[in-house]
């Protein structure tokens, strides 16, 4: 079925070693207005969690400008995992964009230097598949905030094992 | 908590007296109500529930709390509580709320609480204000004479379907609202609800009077009177209640049947939670999982999903299910739940299992348990299909459906075998999960192949031969070939990801002419010790250091040394490169007077001069380097000097070329059954001697030519090798091999006479120049071998390495 928006997720690592939040973003293209709007937010430390959302919203456009910079290359050849898109002193920001558009953007505390790119990407495709199997569920509407349990199990065991 | 009987056996309390009915009545009560068996009731749901059930107004309810004290007291002590029953009772009659009431009031039925009770109360208090059989009639109350009660309720069932239908508008806030009395877990307010085992067979005796809510009492009441309402109707469906999806059609007719004997049940069931609960939690003890599917049940289940799928094989798309679903009014996000925990496979369509597990919780839910995070076990999809299992479990007494889908079968004993047939079966959906975890764990591994691949890549890279074995002779042959072959031996970097035979199949292509190709390929098997990849290696630098080579060869005069030196990129190569840079000069000079046959450079005195240094400094590297690469040119040189001229233009290339290919393939042949490098340099030499001996006069030119090209890359090669290898044992072999070539050969030259002895002595000179490369070959193979091992040894560490940055 056809997917109205673009989500994103956005995770932030939490505590001493940084802080982790998971955001997913929509983006309409049927709807009147094609904006990116959060369908999953999450962190882990809940202070300052504006700061994270703010920073995801901002890594929406890298996110664009990586996605618009395949060219011709398009969907089918282009990678979903689009690394980090930039660092910045406290924190490094990594993306990832579905075949529909859906964007998941993660912030990581740079502090943790243990968190290899491997580790990012096994992470995105956790969530790639998890929000898969979030879509795969008849009750849920494309665009909704997701409040599946399970994802949001999910999403927790991976930012504690991260943390 | 049991039927129990009389607690507290005295008849009064603050004054209270009551019939022995009464008092077995009140303590049931008091026990029903009395969760936490703390003698003390507190003001629970139990309670407020049980009130209710008196059908009283509510500020006679409360008045009576008040009357009994246990406002006062903030909680219903035994003697509040008969008091407040009491006071129930005296409200029910119609009699004014006093507490003097309460003695005063003779023959004073027994309270009467909504439920099948009522019929109860209204029966047995008829029978017990005659209170002549109070005694053995209570006693026979708690397993009352089945054919009167069911008689009576007979009787009653009209009024209380009646009254069921009047509170239908109660009754359908009650299957959710009874839970909550006792929230706490679910299995728990299931078993409470699942009245289905009580299901009136009439095997359970009538709830007296008393001890209306003792277990089986009010159960088999309550079932009872359902069997009664139900006895128009053939299949018992399970409750309706919670299969409230009005739009269903084939649940109708159903529905509207049910619904009364339902609320009849759920009723009875609140009331009788306690005893109920306990027969249940007894019947189900065996069976200590609230999920699972009574066969009855299943069958419905199976029913409903072939008006959606007339094929029990098939899936129910995601859609319909949705559809179907949403007419049970659940909310959306608890459909959602649902659908996440019963959707096994994650396919967005449900099989039968899966349905009947998303009918189930559905059930569940409606009924007000709580959803759980997880899947249980017993409603966990499983291939086998149990729709034999539910014919068998099929029960006619299973009526007890109100709202306890999870309930386990165990309550009705005759239920339980089919139930425990179901059961292994379900119980191998553990092979199931296996199979579905792979399934679902498959979305996973596909997805996970960028990764995957992406490992790969780096590890394909790194491939190439780590375990180098760079035996003199293999790349020492190789050089050979290649050089001879000319060879457009790949770029350096190739020979990483070239294997052995497709460098000896190229070294046969190159060399077709020659044979040595075969012996290159059999002097890598000759090659012990090191694997395939060292050889790979060794095949590359010698085909790196055979482009050195060749370049001298093929082309008049590009010079060796620059090739070699971006090929040889390893360390050995350093002193290989050390002695081209040496050398260059002097080879190119050598070189590109060679073809020419142009011999200005070398000397032929200078020849023997060389010579016996060579032997001397075969120990020496330096002084290996730095005489041998004069003296290879001078040697060729002078060699060259009298034999090119023999042949001059245009042939000697040509000529020079095959006489070195034509070499080499002597020399690897040599090689080849020596690994020793000093065993086949001696070889070589020998051969070079015989060769120069045989072939005295006719091959005086091919013997001094083939020296003379072949040993110039050669004798670099060897030179850096043998400077590599000063301390190898095959050193001291060489020297006493070059001691005995350079003794034998000095004899040959001045025997044969000038001439002769010239070329004699230039043979002498390329023999030793050739031990002196040959040594220095060894050498830096040698080095080479241990640069190799490092190698091996760091990529080793490498991997071990490498899982943890994959963590």
């Amino acid at each position: 079925m056809l997917r109205l928006q673009c989500p994103s997720v956005s995770s932030v690592r939490p505590g001493l070693c940084g802080v982790a939040a998971l955001k997913l973003l929509g983006a309409g293209f049927l709807l009147s207005y094609s904006t990116n709007y959060p369908l999953y937010i999450r962190s882990v430390p809940t202070e300052n969690e504006l700061k994270f959302h703010y920073m995801v919203h901002t890594s929406l456009d890298v996110v664009d400008e990586k996605i618009s910079a395949m060219g011709k290359a398009l969907v089918d050849q282009r990678e979903l995992y689009l690394g980090l898109l930039y660092p910045t002193e406290d924190y490094k920001v990594y993306g990832y964009v579905t075949n529909s558009k859906v964007k998941f953007v993660m912030v990581v505390d740079s502090s943790n230097t243990a968190l290899r790119d491997n580790e990012i990407r096994s992470m995105f495709r956790k969530l790639h598949n998890s929000y898969t199997d979030v879509m795969c569920n008849p009750f849920y509407n494309p665009g909704d905030r997701i409040q599946s349990r399970a994802f949001d199990s999910m999403v927790t065991s991976m930012m504690i094992q991260v943390c | 908590m049991r039927v129990g009987g009389g607690r507290e056996p005295e008849a009064k309390m603050e004054g209270l007296t009551l019939s022995d009915a009464e008092q077995k009545y009140y303590s049931d009560l008091f026990s029903y109500c009395d969760i936490e068996s703390t003698k003390k009731v507190a003001a629970n749901g139990r309670v407020l529930e049980l009130f209710r059930a008196a059908q009283l107004p509510n500020d006679v309810v409360l008045q009576i709390m008040e009357l009994c004290g246990a406002t006062r007291l903030g909680y219903f002590g035994r003697s509040q509580f008969y008091i407040a029953l009491k006071l129930v009772a005296v409200a029910q009659s119609g009699f004014p709320l006093r507490v003097e009431s309460i003695n005063t009031v003779k023959d004073l039925p027994l309270p009467r609480f909504v439920a099948s009770k009522n019929e109860q109360e209204s029966r047995h208090a008829a029978s017990y204000s005659s209170d002549s059989e109070n005694q053995g009639s209570y006693s026979g109350v708690i397993p009352p004479p089945p054919g009167r009660g069911q008689v009576k309720k007979g009787s009653v069932s009209h009024d209380t379907v009646q009254s069921r239908t009047s509170t239908d508008q109660q009754e359908p806030a009650s299957p959710v609202v009874s839970p909550q009395q006792s929230p706490p877990t679910s299995p728990h307010t299931w078993r409470k609800h699942s009245r289905h085992p009580s299901g009136g067979n009439g095997e359970r005796p009538l709830a007296a009077p008393g001890p209306f809510w003792s277990p089986f009492g009010d159960a088999q009441s309550g079932s009872a009177a359902g069997d009664a309402m139900w006895s128009g109707h053939s299949p018992p469906p399970p409750q309706e209640n919670w299969v409230s999806f009005a739009d269903t059609p084939p649940t109708s007719t159903l529905l509207t049947m049910h619904p009364a004997s339902v609320q009849d049940q759920t009723t009875v069931r609140t009331v009788a939670s306690a005893t109920t609960a306990n027969e249940i939690r007894r019947q189900s003890s065996s069976y200590d999982d609230p999920w699972k599917i009574t066969d009855e049940q299943r069958q419905y289940y199976v029913n409903q999903f072939k008006t959606i799928q007339p094929d029990l094989n098939g899936f129910i798309p995601g859609s319909a299910a949705k559809e179907f679903f949403t007419k049970s009014k659940l909310p959306i996000l608890e459909l959602s739940h649902i659908w996440e925990l019963s959707d096994f496979d994650k396919d967005g369509a449900l099989t039968l299992d899966e349905f009947c597990a998303a009918f189930h919780l559905v059930v569940a839910r409606k009924n007000g348990y709580d959803l759980p995070e997880k899947l249980p076990e017993s409603l966990m999809p499983k291939l086998i299909d149990l729709e034999d299992s539910a014919d068998v479990g099929d029960q006619t007494g299973e009526v007890g459906y109100s709202g306890s889908p999870a309930e386990a079968p165990p309550s009705k004993s005759p239920s339980m075998p089919s139930l425990n047939q179901t059961w292994p079966e379900m119980n191998q959906s553990s092979e199931q999960w296996e199979t579905f975890s792979e399934r679902s764990s498959s979305s996973q591994t596909l997805t996970q192949f960028d990764s995957n691949i992406a490992p790969a890549d780096p590890d394909t890279a790194i491939v190439h031969p780590v375990p180098i074995r760079m035996t003199p002779s293999k790349i020492h042959m190789q050089e050979m070939e290649l050089k001879r072959t000319g060879s457009d031996h790949t770029n350096p970097t190739s020979p990483l990801l070239v294997k052995t035979s497709d460098l000896s199949e190229e070294n046969k292509i190159n060399s077709s002419v020659k044979f040595a190709s075969g012996n290159t390929v059999d002097g890598y098997s000759s090659s012990d010790s090191f694997t395939s990849d060292p050889e790979q290696i060794g095949n590359n630098v010698t085909r790196q250091r055979s482009h050195s080579g060749t370049s001298p060869d093929n082309t008049a005069p590009p010079p060796p040394p620059p090739r070699p030196q971006p090929s040889h990129s390893r360390s050995s190569s350093l002193d290989m490169n050390r002695t081209f840079t040496v050398t260059t000069g002097q080879q190119q000079a050598g070189v590109v007077a060679h073809p020419p046959a142009v011999p200005p450079r070398p000397q032929p005195s200078q020849a023997p001069g060389p010579t016996v240094h060579r032997p001397v400094d075969a120990d020496g590297m330096i002084t290996h380097t730095s005489t041998s690469p004069q003296q290879i040119p001078e040697q060729p040189n002078f060699a060259d000097f009298s034999q090119f001229e023999v042949f001059a233009a245009s042939n000697v290339n040509e000529e020079q070329d095959d006489e070195a290919e034509k070499h080499p393939e002597v020399l690897p042949v040599e090689k080849v059954s020596d690994p020793a490098s000093s065993l086949r340099v001696a070889k070589t030499d020998s051969k070079i001697e015989e060769k120069t001996a045989a072939s005295a006069p006719a091959n005086v030119g091919k013997g001094t030519t083939p020296l003379a090209p072949p040993p110039k890359p050669v004798r670099r090669r060897l030179k850096s090798e043998d400077e590599l290898r000063p301390e190898v044992d095959e050193h001291t072999q060489k020297t006493g091999v070059l001691a005995g070539v350079l003794a034998s050969q000095p004899s040959i030259p001045r025997s044969v006479g000038k001439d002769k002895k010239a070329i004699q002595a230039s043979i002498r000179r390329n023999k030793e120049t050739n031990t002196v490369l040959a040594r220095l070959n060894s050498e830096l193979q040698q080095q080479l071998k241990d640069v190799l091992e490092e190698r091996i040894s760091l990529e080793v560490q490498l991997e071990q390495l490498r899982p943890f940055s994959h963590l």
